[in-house]
């Protein structure tokens, strides 16, 4: 690694002054994601500030009336294991457990998983190949390369990449919220607004601004939370990134959908929640399963597979339509 | 700046860190530059081999140790992060010359080949085992909202809990009979 210098955050504020003064200065907690880009030499901060001693920022709150806070500092194995995120939001647990390995799981953060950088090989690689997130200007080299694992949904012709979090893709189906305070106070980004598309600036992953820290996630309370499911579809079964994957979670009536949540994973820049089939799936009965598809069919008029990747869009619509069924097993 | 932050130095800002941690039960004091991660500083500096460098990024498992009883990636973890920490490697887990009932269950069910992620494999499933006692479900259960205990630890749950330890000569059935049976052993 290139050399850097390391000190302790002890309060918030000084944190956040810190890293809006200085761009070369960036925030350190488990460090599984920012370790392995600056040994990749595709992030170089120069200061390194270790936000792990921060205050009230590891809890786990289950909130009254059935919602969550989950403390950004909070580890993914802490969070998976929570017996009040296991029973609200069983797919929270699911999506955390199906990602990285129990080594990694004990480290990562929570606000570190959803700020996680792409792993499209190019951005990662340390040779000097196009990429427009590594080096702006610089062109894709995945548009026209091996994309087999990018985007079907609004990619543009800067950057085809997709966000690897499982657990994000849990969050933008529960409308959850993320807690950020910065040089101006408090404020809360709503989890859909959180990721960007990446237009002409795909350096750019999320709505962050220099002196912005996450503190918490809340997941608002909500019927649908216990009748949820993650399903994650990978080249391997285990300890491996999502071709495709699903969070849906549903209120039912009997064997009738109320209201559905869907969301996917591993489509898209960001995690890609499916609205127009969240509103074709109200009124569905679960044992209708041509009905279930055409409602699900309507969100992927958008669809835009590259030469590689074709494949992920008929799999995006069973990984879709099985998350929901085993969802409507537990209503 | 609040008394706890530690001031940036401006003089030479990359200069070696002084660390107090404990390893393997000594308390230990260590001069380490802010990039140096745990694994070399284990390995380097403290001269304990045991922990191993397979790939370096947090893909392999075979750096794994524990940090507070915890299993982690040495490699991805820095070690001037660690002040005051508890740090377990393989070098620590026999207790008087007698070994730890993982270590000796891979002895007993030839749970390696070449030996290269073997501290890896052991460590990380010493922890696994605690995890399962702790009731922590994995992503081979079926239903996470039911409470669980070490009796649910099947052979398809060890087996997903070990997914972080590669093994380059695939000995992975016997490893997956060695943690069991160890596990076995502690019901």
């Amino acid at each position: 690694m290139h050399r850097f210098s390391l000190s302790r955050a002890g309060d918030v504020a000084t944190a956040i002054a810190a890293h809006a003064h200085d761009p070369a200065l960036a925030f350190i907690a488990g460090g599984t994601d920012l370790l392995g880009l600056m040994k990749d030499r595709a992030a170089l901060p120069e200061r390194l500030l270790d936000i792990n001693g921060l205050p009230d920022m590891a809890r786990i709150e289950a909130l009254p009336g059935g919602g969550l806070r989950i403390g950004a500092l909070a580890r993914m194995s802490d969070v998976a294991a929570d017996v009040e995120v296991r029973r609200r939001f069983p797919m929270i647990a699911e999506a955390l457990l199906f990602a990285a390995s129990g080594q990694l799981r004990n480290m990562a953060s929570i606000g570190g998983n959803i700020l996680q950088r792409t792993r499209c090989p190019y951005f990662r690689d340390g040779d000097d190949l196009p990429c427009n997130k590594r080096r702006p200007g610089s062109g894709c080299a995945a548009r026209h390369g091996l994309n087999r694992n990018h985007a079907i949904f609004g990619w543009s012709e800067a950057c085809v990449a997709t966000h690897a979090s499982d657990v994000a893709v849990a969050f933008a189906a529960l409308d959850a919220d993320v807690i950020v305070r910065g040089r101006h106070g408090e404020r809360l980004i709503p989890f859909g607004d959180f990721h960007r598309l990446p237009g002409d600036t795909p350096q750019r992953d999320t709505a962050l601004k220099r002196g912005d820290l996450i503190v918490a996630v809340e997941v608002p309370a909500q019927e649908m939370g216990r009748a949820s499911h993650y399903l994650k579809v990978r080249d391997r079964q285990s300890y491996e990134f999502a071709l495709v994957s699903a969070a849906a979670a549903l209120a039912t009536d009997g064997r009738r959908i109320r209201s559905a949540r869907l969301a996917l994973g591993g489509v898209a820049h960001k995690p890609w929640r499916l609205t127009a089939a969240e509103t074709a799936l109200r009124g569905v009965s679960l044992d209708d399963v041509e009905a279930l598809e055409s409602a699900i069919a309507t969100s992927f008029a958008d669809a835009r597979p590259l030469a590689d990747n074709g494949f992920k869009v008929e799999l995006a619509r069973r990984v879709s339509l099985r998350a929901l069924q085993i969802a409507g097993a537990r209503a | 700046m609040s008394s706890r932050t530690k001031p940036i130095p401006e003089a030479d800002e990359a200069a070696p860190l002084s660390v107090s941690l404990t390893v393997n039960g000594r308390p230990r004091t260590i001069s380490v530059e802010p990039r140096t991660t745990l694994l070399d500083a284990l390995r380097d500096t403290l001269a304990l081999s045991g922990t191993k460098k397979g790939c370096d990024r947090g893909e392999c498992g075979a750096c794994t140790v524990h940090i507070d009883g915890r299993r982690v990636l040495s490699c991805e973890t820095l070690a001037a992060m660690q002040e005051g920490r508890r740090i377990t490697t393989i070098e620590g887990l026999e207790e008087g010359g007698r070994l730890h009932p993982v270590q000796a269950a891979f002895v007993e069910h030839d749970g390696f080949q070449c030996g290269f992620c073997t501290s890896g494999q052991i460590m990380s499933g010493v922890a696994m085992i605690e995890e399962a006692k702790a009731g922590w479900p994995s992503a081979a259960t079926v239903d996470v909202a039911r409470s669980r205990t070490l009796a649910d630890l099947s052979n398809a749950e060890i087996r997903e809990r070990m997914s972080g330890n590669l093994c380059r000569c695939a000995c992975y059935p016997n490893i997956v009979d060695a943690i069991a049976e160890a596990a076995a052993g502690k019901r």
